[in-house]
């Protein structure tokens, strides 16, 4: 015998869905600019129709029965390509809960008895919450990989390589250097070196909050490939606390051309050029020569 | 904190830094803390594939100090001395993370058993 609740829901489900988007199209929260009343009518009837076909006399009493896999897998989809358009975790729950409420509803007025109202509108609850848990959980899955891709695209884009002057470059890093963000700076200041014919790289950490080993290790290979094309790579904007620091953890970058500031790398870049910055003269001193 | 991945350690740094500011840590200090702290969770991620991670504010009389916990369930270290010699690396590094790590940190312990895992625990004084 099938359940009194699975029965009236299978038989309703026309109902349940007019039910269903009248509550979602009279929500303040309905996004008509991110979706088509259309769109949002055959995603909610394709959720709907699953869930009732798939609600068994098993799984009634067991939201977390197999049976719920094709359900939740729809609900996966929804919640991902919602997070990424970029609705609120409430106006993707209101999805969700809405549902409830038309079903609830729809049991109200199918199922006479009280005791039995109460005892299925209490399971298809149970059922409804537990799909919006993990549409949540999805939510959220969905926003971390937007995440993860903007994390991408600003280490593109937080590693500039300035020429500042006829031979030299200067590259201002700034965050933390792990090793996925030491490929991007060593690529596009080896690429930037061949391109500009520079013989001078200037890496100014002033922005690195801190030198570990494995930083340190990411600057000495920097420097060695930047050797190897020909260049000589200095590293300036060591803070304080920052020489203190490599210092006690042993890490010898006596190799390495340090500087305190970028300005005093900038003199040192210029004495390896030969190249000698002086205070204009007066105009009348000149005139008198 | 979980840290299973090196995204995660980012996070973990930033909260260590609070604390280490709440507690009243020089700059340097700091700056040796959450070195060590980077440390201790790469070699984490590196040798055990992820772990956990324990900020606490700890105090001893009149000086406050933070105590940092790394647990994981790794491999485990077979011979934790010569892992704690500076150069000592099974990971072709630079081998100056745990030795290192010592020297930045007031009071520094490590238990290790092989097929088990290993913790770490250090402590930095405000003032050490
Ligand atoms: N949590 C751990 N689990 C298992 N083995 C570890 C763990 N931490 C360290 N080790 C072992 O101890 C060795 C020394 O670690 P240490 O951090 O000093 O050097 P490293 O990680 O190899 O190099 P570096 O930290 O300088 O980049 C490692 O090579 C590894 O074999
Ligand atoms: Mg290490």
């Amino acid at each position: 015998m099938k359940n009194e609740a699975i029965k009236v829901l299978q038989k309703k489900k026309k109902t349940i869905l007019e039910t269903w988007m009248k509550f979602q199209l009279a929500d303040e929260g309905l996004r008509e600019d991110l979706m088509s009343n259309e769109d949002l009518r055959v995603q909610s009837e394709e959720l709907l129709n699953t869930f009732v076909d798939n609600l068994k006399d098993e799984s009634i009493d067991d939201p977390k029965n197999s049976d719920f896999e094709p359900v939740v897998d729809i609900l996966t989809g929804i919640s991902i390509s919602r997070a990424k358009q970029g609705y609120s975790p409430r106006e993707t729950g209101t999805f969700v809960f809405s549902l409830k409420d038309a079903l609830l509803n729809v049991l109200q007025t199918e199922i006479k008895d009280p005791q039995e109202l109460y005892m299925q509108s209490l399971k298809i609850s149970k059922i409804i919450d537990s799909f919006g848990v993990s549409t949540f959980e999805t939510f959220i899955k969905g926003r971390e990989e937007v995440i993860l891709r903007q994390t991408d695209e600003i280490t593109e884009i937080s590693t500039p390589v300035i020429r500042v002057w006829d031979g030299i470059l200067a590259l201002p890093i700034i965050g933390t250097l792990d090793s996925s963000r030491t490929q991007v700076v060593m690529e596009s200041l080896l690429q930037e070196i061949v391109e500009s014919g520079s013989s001078i790289a200037i890496l100014d950490i002033s922005g690195v909050p801190a030198v570990d080993s494995l930083v340190a290790q990411h600057l000495i290979k920097t420097v060695s490939a930047t050797r190897l094309m020909g260049a000589e790579c200095i590293i300036s904007g060591i803070r304080p606390e920052i020489a203190q620091t490599v210092v006690h953890l042993g890490i010898d970058l006596s190799h390495v051309t340090t500087k305190a500031s970028l300005a005093s790398a900038l003199k040192t870049a210029f004495a390896l050029l030969q190249l000698q910055v002086v205070k204009k003269q007066k105009v009348a001193a000149i005139s008198e020569n | 904190m979980t840290i299973t991945r090196e995204v995660d350690v980012i996070p973990f740094r930033n909260r260590l830094k609070e604390y280490a500011v709440k507690v009243g840590m020089s700059l340097v200090n700091q700056t040796k803390i959450i070195t060590a702290a980077s440390e201790l969770a790469r070699n984490m991620l590196k040798y055990a594939g992820g772990g956990n991670a324990v900020i606490e504010v700890i105090s001893k009389g009149r000086e406050n100090g933070i105590k940092l916990i790394f647990i994981d369930k790794g491999p485990g270290i077979p011979d934790v001395k010569l892992a704690m010699k500076d150069g000592f690396s099974t990971g072709k590094s630079l081998g100056l993370g745990l030795p290192g790590t010592k020297r930045l940190v007031s009071e520094f312990d490590i238990q290790s058993e092989v097929g088990k895992g290993t913790t770490v625990t250090v402590i930095k004084w405000k003032n050490g």
